[in-house]
């Protein structure tokens, strides 16, 4: 089979002005004699670099990636709008880009003449579009308003009259950037049925999307850039899969980010004299505040929180229903009797989900001194996905703070299912044998 | 490059209904719609003709002085709003050169073919003046007419293809140009005839094309006599394909940096 899109180690830089070139002009450039100079980047930015990946005909190819990976600059550079830097693009056969859909439509005259043009724009002869005029119109369901000017349609109409003109251009490559947006459910589902007829015909089809599942139910095959780069390609599960890995890690590394930086805030704004102790100790009493920080007179400090998964590794992101164990350590600057551990976890609105401490589970403190380590190990995670903050506290059994860790700590729960609510009670489903159901996507 | 020119006919289809989608835009929502076409024109030439009449003497030896005027406005509109027009054409149109695989050079063509459209509307109003005025016209002469026409077809692109493409990485052109054609208006025997200025001046005057352009209309449709400016106007038309030719690498060359930077 041959191959209808074919890029060989294509690198494509872009130039990055540095804010005073970006208004380079005339004057400036013969004032300072730097025409040819300031025509030069100062600095570039490699969009993609070495990217070979072939497509061959008839097949449906996905591209997927985080945000600034390269995945568009890729489609324009199969679409012909930009030119690689290095390296080659080859692509056989009549291309249709689905990337800015109605680029070009003029908003004084009617959708009627627009589409004549855009299609005319897109390859066709006046005579194509006459023949498929009532198609596309109706595809795109204007027939009442195909006569009004195009700036009064709203911009679902104006996308739906973009959409029909180009899938209906008849490309042997249909490049689809992002578009599916487009419409209500219905559309969409038209949309899809469309790209599948497509696909029955034989016509290549490069997708580039965020929308992985349709990666995953669409695609023969699919290809992950990172930062210009591939990092996977091959089948669209496996592809997929790894990237949703990667996307976890990168979500870690974030949090743990988050958290070191929201520590070091409460650091540096950490109260120096007496006054403004009993000033923060009244903070302390307003538990309804939501706000991050820390206080306390430090007599004992919290000098580290980590979240342990089961396999005992430090981490910020866990299954719903996994175990979870948080470990503080503490230092004692001076022997006391009088301490009480606490935790508190709560929800990203700030709605607390489970508070305790060791003075309400009935612990009588005995005696503290040096470095030690607490550890509350919870069995199983019983909260639906999303991000929880966490608060840490050791004080006196009155409530004196030593020291009090206000929403500094930020863990996330993920879950395959997306219940709503806070707390996912451990649960099975039964039915009678009249009650059919099946269990999908395990 | 030569390989894209040679591709340009095959975009005539694009370019016609561009063309159309251009005149029908522009007037549409305003009450006069089409009518604005042949009002601009003759608008202008009521202020100049009153200038000229009434406020200053007409120059020596013009009598119908408004038909003398018409002959050099004219062209000379469609020249200048081409070029200014042109100059802003694929920042405007930037969505097309980003989005869509899109020949950009028809962008300038679009602008001065739309503007020749509308110098042909106007010539329906010179038409009625020069029977008003019962211009000695001469069959002979008026088969020179659309040679001109040509001529001032191929230079304008030339200027436009150059300006649009230089505007992309200069913006300030824009700026400058506007004040540029009024210097050019006034150093273009379009007001006063060529024949008014000293003849050390009129060599400066020979060095500008467009007077070469204003005076072949002049001659053709004004002045009594055998025209007499072809050699000039063949001239002319020898250098305009020059120059159409190289407004036509520079757009090349810069082609690929336009959906970079508009």
């Amino acid at each position: 089979m041959s191959n209808a899109i074919e890029l060989t180690n294509v690198t494509k830089v872009y130039r990055k002005y540095a804010r005073r070139k970006q208004f380079a002009t005339l004057k400036s450039a013969l004032l300072s004699g730097s025409l040819i100079h300031d025509l030069q980047p100062e600095e570039t930015f490699p969009a993609l670099q070495g990217v070979s990946f072939n497509v061959p005909a008839g097949r449906t190819y996905g591209i997927i990636g985080r945000n600034g990976s390269g995945k568009s600059t890729a489609l324009k550079l199969v679409a012909g709008i930009t030119k690689p830097t290095t390296g080659t693009v080859k692509v056989d056969g009549r291309i249709s880009a689905l990337i800015e859909l109605g680029a070009g439509f003029h908003p004084e005259i009617s959708g009627r003449e627009n589409v004549f043009i855009n299609g005319i724009m897109l390859g066709l002869t006046k005579r194509d579009v006459a023949r498929r005029f009532d198609e596309i119109v109706e595809f795109a369901e204007m027939q009442d308003f195909i006569d009004a000017p195009v700036k009064t349609y709203s911009s679902g109409m104006y996308m739906r009259l973009g959409f029909a003109v180009a899938i209906h251009v008849d490309p042997d490559v249909l490049l689809v950037d992002e578009v599916l947006a487009v419409g209500d459910e219905g559309f969409t589902h038209k949309c899809l049925d469309k790209f599948g007829e497509f696909k029955r015909r034989g016509k290549t089809i490069l997708l580039v999307t965020h929308a992985l599942s349709l990666v995953e139910r669409f695609c023969d095959e699919a290809l992950w850039l990172d930062s210009g780069k591939v990092r996977g390609s091959g089948d669209p599960k496996r592809v997929v899969g790894a990237y949703l890995t990667d996307v976890g890690k990168s979500e870690e590394r974030e949090l743990a980010r988050e958290d070191a930086k929201s520590e070091q805030r409460a650091e540096s704004h950490e109260p120096t004299d007496r006054d403004a102790d009993v000033q923060v100790r009244s903070v302390a009493e307003d538990m309804t505040r939501v706000d991050e920080g820390r206080w306390g007179s430090r007599e004992i400090e919290i000098t580290d929180v980590t979240f342990r998964n089961p396999q005992g590794e430090a981490s910020h992101i866990f299954q719903s229903g996994d175990p979870m164990a948080i470990h503080i350590a503490v230092r004692a600057h001076q022997e006391t009797e009088d301490f009480v551990f606490g935790i508190g976890i709560y929800s990203a609105e700030g709605v607390n989900c489970y508070g305790t401490n060791t003075h309400l589970e009935e612990f009588t403190p005995l005696q503290m001194r040096g470095d030690g380590e607490v550890t509350i190990a919870i069995g199983s995670l019983e909260l639906v996905e999303g991000t929880y903050k966490l608060d840490v506290a050791v004080h006196k059994r009155d409530g004196y703070p030593y020291d009090y860790h206000r929403l500094l700590y930020t863990f996330r729960v993920k879950s395959r299912t997306k219940e709503v609510g806070i707390y996912r009670p451990r649960h099975t489903w039964a039915f009678s044998p009249n009650i059919q159901v099946r269990r999908d996507g395990l | 490059m030569l390989e894209n020119l040679l591709q340009l006919p095959r975009y005539r289809g694009l370019i016609q209904s561009l063309v159309s989608r251009e005149l029908k835009a522009r007037y549409r929502g305003s009450v006069l719609g089409f009518f604005w076409s042949f009002a601009n024109p003759l608008l202008l030439l009521l202020v100049y003709t009153f200038v000229f009449s009434y406020v200053m003497r007409p120059p020596e030896g013009i009598h119908d002085y408004a038909l003398f005027l018409f002959c050099g406005l004219l062209p000379w509109t469609w020249f200048q709003t081409s070029l200014v027009e042109s100059s802003g054409v694929l920042i405007s149109g930037g969505n097309l050169i980003k989005k869509v695989m899109f020949p950009a050079e028809i962008l300038p063509i679009v602008t001065v073919l739309s503007n020749l459209v509308h110098f042909l509307f106007g010539l329906i109003i010179l038409i009625v003046f020069l029977v008003y005025y019962q211009a000695p016209l001469q069959p002979v002469e008026l088969l020179w007419f659309p040679i001109v026409v040509i001529v001032q077809l191929v230079l304008t692109l030339g200027f436009a293809l150059i300006l649009s493409a230089l505007t992309v990485h200069f913006r300030d052109i824009k700026d400058i140009l506007g004040n540029v054609m009024t210097l050019w208006f006034f150093a273009t025997p379009i007001i006063y005839s060529w024949k008014n200025p000293p003849a050390q001046i009129r060599r400066f005057l020979d060095l500008n094309p467009f007077t070469h352009l204003a005076v072949s209309y002049q001659e053709i449709l004004y002045f009594d006599g055998p025209f007499g400016h072809w050699k000039w106007l063949l001239a002319l038309g020898g250098g305009s394909v020059a120059l159409f030719l190289f407004g036509y690498f520079l757009f090349d060359r810069l082609r690929d940096s336009f959906a970079e930077e508009v």
